[in-house]
């Protein structure tokens, strides 16, 4: 009955899942700290967020609940990784030698 | 920031932050009942009033038809992002070569609220290749995989301006 619902949730799920094995890929082959946060966060967003969709399609009556925690991921994801970044420069975490340029350094160089 | 904050009357920030937090409570309950009501509406107050200066959704939201209308653009465009970006870092890692070349660029945003910059930040965060690390008023540092553009005004054009245009409507 609920065929192509069905159809459409596990879709969403696959493709979720498939975000967050690139972002593995990614937190493994990236060269330093600050690539590497990238990879994680453009996945850990995307790919919950289909997967939560996913789960939407195949249990309609948990929408609102899968709506919430997606705002709540949406709100949160980037926050968390922006706090890491700045947390790693201001402890002086090495960059990858193909970095080309770094201002926030050559800014914080210039103050005494 | 706190001078800024000072601006909008506390009581006032106040009730926001305990509206946000009670819609919030009772969508994720998916009830309206008595006792939902009354535990919502007492943590609810409690967390307004020990954070009367934190953000909320709603905080200084311009409640204007043509917010609402940049809000739905902006999050059109921000869901487009997001996928593009996915894609590219996708293709990113799984090629061989690994062709990046990260770097950390300075752009300018004009955006005076604090919870229009706190958006803009996020969705930098979001968007192909960028990510906020440092934000200093109106100076985002912002890391770049694939560094375009060195220069303040090129990486301004490039990362911000396509966000900006709509949450200055939305937050100013």
């Amino acid at each position: 009955m609920a065929s192509v619902l069905d159809l459409l949730g596990a879709i969403l799920l696959v493709g979720g899942t498939a975000f967050l094995l690139s972002g593995g890929i990614g937190l493994v082959r990236m060269p330093d700290a600050y690539n590497r946060i990238q990879a994680g966060t453009k996945s850990t967003t995307l790919g919950p967020l289909l997967t939560l969709a996913g789960v939407a399609c195949l249990r309609p009556d948990w929408g609102l609940t899968l709506l919430l925690i997606g705002v709540f991921l949406l709100f949160t994801n980037p926050l968390s990784s922006q706090v890491l970044a700045r947390a790693a420069h201001r402890v002086g975490v090495k960059q990858a030698p193909q970095t080309v340029i770094d201002r926030l350094a050559e800014d914080q160089g210039e103050q005494p | 920031m706190v001078a800024k904050g000072e601006t909008i009357p506390r009581i006032r920030r106040v009730a926001v932050m305990f509206a946000t937090l009670l819609l919030f409570w009772l969508m994720l309950m998916g009830r309206v009942t008595v006792d939902v009501l009354i535990v919502g509406a007492m943590a609810s107050l409690a967390i307004a009033l020990l954070f009367p200066s934190g953000l909320s959704f709603f905080t200084e939201f311009r409640a204007t038809p043509k917010a609402f209308v940049a809000g739905l653009r902006y999050y059109g465009l921000f869901f487009k992002e997001l996928v593009k970006s996915n894609l590219r870092l996708a293709t990113i890692v799984l090629s061989p070569s690994l062709p990046i070349k990260p770097g950390i660029v300075k752009v300018r945003t004009t955006l005076k609220s604090r919870m229009g910059r706190l958006m803009l930040a996020n969705s930098i965060s979001l968007t192909p290749g960028t990510l906020t690390v440092e934000m200093e008023g109106e100076w985002l540092y912002v890391h770049w995989v694939s560094v375009e553009s060195t220069d303040v005004e090129g990486a301004t054009a490039e990362i911000v301006a396509g966000f900006e245009r709509y949450l200055e409507v939305i937050y100013g």
